[in-house]
């Protein structure tokens, strides 16, 4: 406890650090596995290679793909480009199938009477099929969420400073308070993400949140019904 | 829901002025050899030749997988046809863009079709946003149209999760009404709701249209629902074959082949008594008191009790020997009511259910004007086949099913 005291200002650097790494791949993975996973909805055989893609892409290890990236995208081994593009590659590999049930979520019917009233297809998608696909697709996102702000400790390994700084340096140290110190940040920001994308979901969401209420409270008894059973 | 006017008479005067109000026999939607198949399948619709009259109500009615839906489909490009061509006022819909022509037209689907993440008027105003009408305008719009069906501003701030199935039916209607399309495209509309809701929209749709004078092609697989709303009914046999396109009156009457005369099913004659005015039955006199909750029964007759507005409650039972005085209080539910100006249908139906054997008749004000008898509605039924026979056509009665 001391020990953290002692170090708040880099137990929040590394946080601060932390954050972006998992952030920024989250944001990106989004708006590439949206438009992959409509492709793939629109399309079986491409869906198949997609889908296959994104499984195979995400059994290639972390620390793999860290060291290769330098290589392939030309970057120094510390940039945090390397960091990022790794991640997106990992939540987009996880999210095109989340977001592919989630557009198979949304009721054909609702679609069928978008189309009927006028909507052209990319209008539709955007105002229609997106919004309706929020509560599936967030359920993925949540998951990935989690899974990427562990997945940027493993950049420590290289040197890129996250939590996972502490788990190298205490383990080289034999200190487990430190150790201790980077899981806790870490489940704190893994949990923090969480209650920011369940409240954004909610924001998104404003229909699934009202009250019922009652069918028939502003409407008086139809005359029809009462028809025919006098006399 | 629309106070009294939502279930008032179609009366033959107003009739006369739906008709006057669009050009007679001009035909608004036209299919020319149209066809569609479906890999690997039977046709959907196999040479389909059908003309629409504009300003009407005409009925698409089958059973399942007769390609009524897919017909309806093809005329807002939903369904693309194989071959053949689908003109709507003499443009040819496959020239149109898609989108822009299903903008013209209003459709209604069996669920509603809601969009459940917009609240009821941001539904409504869907099709004025997507032509790019302003916001403000689009909104005075649909609260004009949400008044018209019935439901109050109120009900706009809603998400359709909020409301009956009967009352999101209802927005359903006034989101395809809100452009002011000539063309109404209705797809089983009615079918998810209740019985009693399904009357009371059918009434509606009857009053609107009495207003609007829009072309209405509804598709439906009841065939009651097809000859109370239809002015014309296309009955489709399987492939997408029109086995009769005539007035409901006539397909009652004059069912083409076995098929049709089988689907419009045993009750048919019953059912076209919806079609012969019922002002040939005598009305008689019939002892009645004004209930005040102690009358005793008379000796040998059943009573009709009534409010103090004239209004029928319900039979007394004539005091049998064998009633204790108890029960003989006790007021008897009576049947249906006939109305005046109501088909021969419902004077027949109101003998039979009533337990006096005695049908009630009532005014427009459901005053009391006295009773019918059930022989006497036979006879009037015999008499108005004899003069069918003898070719003197009757006019149309107003309201086959037993609005008031």
């Amino acid at each position: 406890m001391e020990w953290a005291l002692a170090n708040m200002g880099q137990i929040f650097s590394l946080g601060g650090y932390h954050l972006v790494q998992a952030v920024v791949p989250l944001v990106l993975s989004v708006a590439i596995a949206i438009p992959l996973a409509q492709l793939a909805r629109l399309n079986k055989g491409l869906a198949a290679f997609i889908l296959s893609l994104g499984s195979v892409l995400y059994t290639v290890p972390s620390l793999a793909l860290f060291v290769i990236l330098p290589v392939v995208l030309g970057t120094k081994i510390l940039d945090f480009a390397n960091i990022i593009v790794a991640l997106t590659i990992y939540a987009v590999a996880l999210l095109v199938r989340s977001t592919l049930d989630a557009l198979n979520s949304v009721d054909e019917g609702i679609r069928q009477a978008a189309t009927a009233m006028g909507f052209k297809p990319l209008q539709r998608f955007l105002s229609v099929d997106l919004p309706l696909s929020v509560p599936v697709l967030f359920a993925g996102l949540r998951v990935i969420s989690v899974s990427n702000i562990s997945l940027v400790t493993v950049g420590a390994l290289l040197g890129i400073p996250s939590f996972g700084f502490f788990f190298t340096d205490g383990l080289q140290r034999n200190f487990l308070t430190e150790i201790m110190v980077g899981i806790l940040g870490t489940l704190v920001l893994a949990v923090l993400m969480d209650v920011v994308l369940v409240l954004l979901q909610r924001v998104l969401t404003p229909w699934l949140h009202t009250a019922k209420i009652q069918a028939n409270d502003a409407i008086p008894l139809p005359e029809s019904a009462a028809k025919g059973v006098s006399a | 829901m629309a106070g009294p006017d939502a279930t008032a008479s179609m009366d033959a005067s107003s009739t006369a002025a739906t008709l006057a109000a669009t050009t007679p026999g001009a035909t608004m939607i036209d299919f020319r050899n149209v066809a569609k198949n479906y890999q690997g399948g039977p046709a959907a619709v196999e040479n389909l030749n059908l003309g629409i009259d504009a300003g009407k109500i005409t009925v698409f009615v089958g059973p399942s997988g007769c390609g009524k839906t897919t017909s309806l489909r093809m005329i807002n490009r939903m369904v693309e046809p194989t071959s053949g061509t689908i003109t709507v006022g003499g443009r040819d819909v496959g020239t149109i863009p898609a989108p822009a022509l299903r903008r013209s037209m209003g459709y209604v689907m069996q669920s509603a079709g809601l969009l459940p993440h917009r609240t009821v008027i941001d539904n409504v105003t869907t099709v004025l946003r997507l032509n790019r009408v302003p916001r403000a305008t689009a909104r005075a719009r649909a609260n004009e149209l949400l008044d018209t069906v019935g439901l109050s501003a109120a009900m706009g701030r809603r998400y359709p999760n909020q409301l009956s199935g009967g009352q999101q039916q209802r927005v359903g209607v006034a989101r395809a009404l809100a452009a002011d399309p000539p063309v109404l495209l209705m797809d089983e509309p009615f079918s998810a709701v209740d019985p009693v809701v399904r009357a009371e929209l059918q009434q509606e749709l009857i009053r609107l249209q009495r207003d609007l004078a829009k072309t209405i092609v509804f598709v439906t697989h009841d065939i009651d629902e097809a000859t109370l709303l239809g002015d014309k009914v296309a009955v489709f046999a399987t492939g997408g074959r029109v086995a009769q396109y005539a007035a409901p009156e006539e397909i009652l009457r004059a069912p083409v082949d076995d098929f049709v005369a089988a689907f419009v099913g045993r009750d048919r004659g019953f059912r076209h008594l919806s079609f012969s005015p019922g002002t040939s039955v005598p009305i008689h006199q019939v002892p009645s008191q004004v209930w005040d909750g102690t009358n005793s029964a008379s000796a040998s007759t059943w009573t009709l009790m009534l409010d103090d507005g004239n209004r029928p409650l319900g039979w007394l039972a004539p005091a049998g020997g064998s009633a204790t005085p108890l029960a003989s209080a006790l007021l008897v539910p009576g049947g249906s009511l006939f109305h005046t100006g109501d088909p021969l249908r419902n004077a027949l139906d109101a003998a039979l259910s009533s337990p006096s054997g005695l049908g009630v008749a009532v005014d427009d004000a459901g005053q009391l004007t006295g009773v019918v008898k059930g022989e006497e509605v036979l006879a009037a039924i015999e008499a108005a086949r004899t003069a069918r026979a003898h070719g003197s056509r009757l006019p149309r009665a107003a309201t086959p099913e037993g609005g008031h």
